[in-house]
């Protein structure tokens, strides 16, 4: 994607540019793409947050009594489930 | 990634593997409200989350002689849990079960909706309880093969590498299904703040 690098092939490093990923050559085509292009800008601002209101919005791992219980059970562990 | 949510508190191999009691059900401990959550992701059926549940543990006790330590235990075991899910899936489901999604729909993009920017609410906005719900919905109707590894990722927290080793696909791969996911909520959400501010709007 060496000369003919668009909008898309910029949109497809944004996810990897969010983890670090990404290696450092392309991360600096990508920030001088974004300095001047308003639309990657808003589809990484907004993939960010995507990312963010997820993460805050992601419930506890909990188990229900009852499966519990039964998985116990199962696993011949019952002894183990009153502590 | 906070590497303190999937490593377990010094769960014994050794122990393990021959038979200790104790130590197994340390193990169950530490991770069955992890397997059922992923199963509940993965499913999004209580029953068939339970199923895998004990299905999983059945065969990672029944397993444990031949866990190598190449991939950590819990890596190891989010392994035979996505197997049992998979395998439970095509069971229900034989028609359906395509891991991929076909690929066109990602590029039916409406460039109007993709240059709005909303991430500039205030924070109390956006993690309104509508907006988390909404979000929960789309990750959960995900197509399968990317739906898995948005949950390894975003939920279980794991590194690319280690949801690599898990499904037993490539990282770039795994690069991939996370981008795709990872677009297609943001295109969701999008279109929901996009409703939103027009229903607003109309009300003023
Ligand atoms: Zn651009």
């Amino acid at each position: 994607m060496s000369e003919h690098t668009d909008c898309h092939d910029y949109c497809a490093m944004i996810s990897e540019f969010i983890d670090g990923e990404l290696s450092s050559e392309l991360c600096t085509k990508l920030e001088e793409h974004l300095a001047g292009c308003t639309n990657c800008t808003v589809v990484l601002n907004t993939m960010k947050k995507t990312i963010d209101i997820y993460h805050e919005s992601n419930e506890p791992a909990e188990l229900p009594e009852g499966v519990k219980k039964r998985l116990y059970s199962s696993l011949s562990l019952a002894d183990y489930i009153r502590k | 990634m906070d590497k303190s949510k999937v490593t377990p508190p010094d769960i014994s191999v050794d122990k393990l593997v021959k038979g200790d009691r104790d130590e197994i059900a340390r193990f169950v401990e530490t991770y069955s409200a992890r397997v059922y959550r992923l199963g509940m992701k993965i499913l999004n059926n209580e029953q068939d989350a339970e199923d895998i549940l004990q299905e999983t543990f059945l065969k990672a006790i029944r397993g444990l002689p031949t866990f190598e330590g190449r991939s950590s235990l819990s890596t190891w075991l989010y392994r035979i849990a996505t197997n049992e899910a998979l395998m439970l899936l095509r069971k229900r489901h034989p028609e359906t079960i395509s891991i991929d999604a076909p690929t066109e729909d990602d590029d039916e993009d409406n460039e109007a909706l993709e240059i709005v920017d909303w991430s500039h609410q205030p924070e109390s906005e956006l993690l309104e309880k509508e907006t988390r719900q909404k979000i929960d919905s789309a990750a959960s109707q995900l197509p399968l093969g990317l739906r898995e590894v948005f949950m390894l990722r975003e939920m279980e927290g794991l590194s690319v590498k280690e949801t690599a080793e898990v499904l037993d696909v490539s990282e770039s791969v795994v690069k991939t299904r996370l981008l795709r996911a990872r677009m297609k909520l943001r295109r969701e959400l999008t279109r929901y703040f996009v409703e939103k501010q027009k229903k607003e709007v109309a009300d003023e």
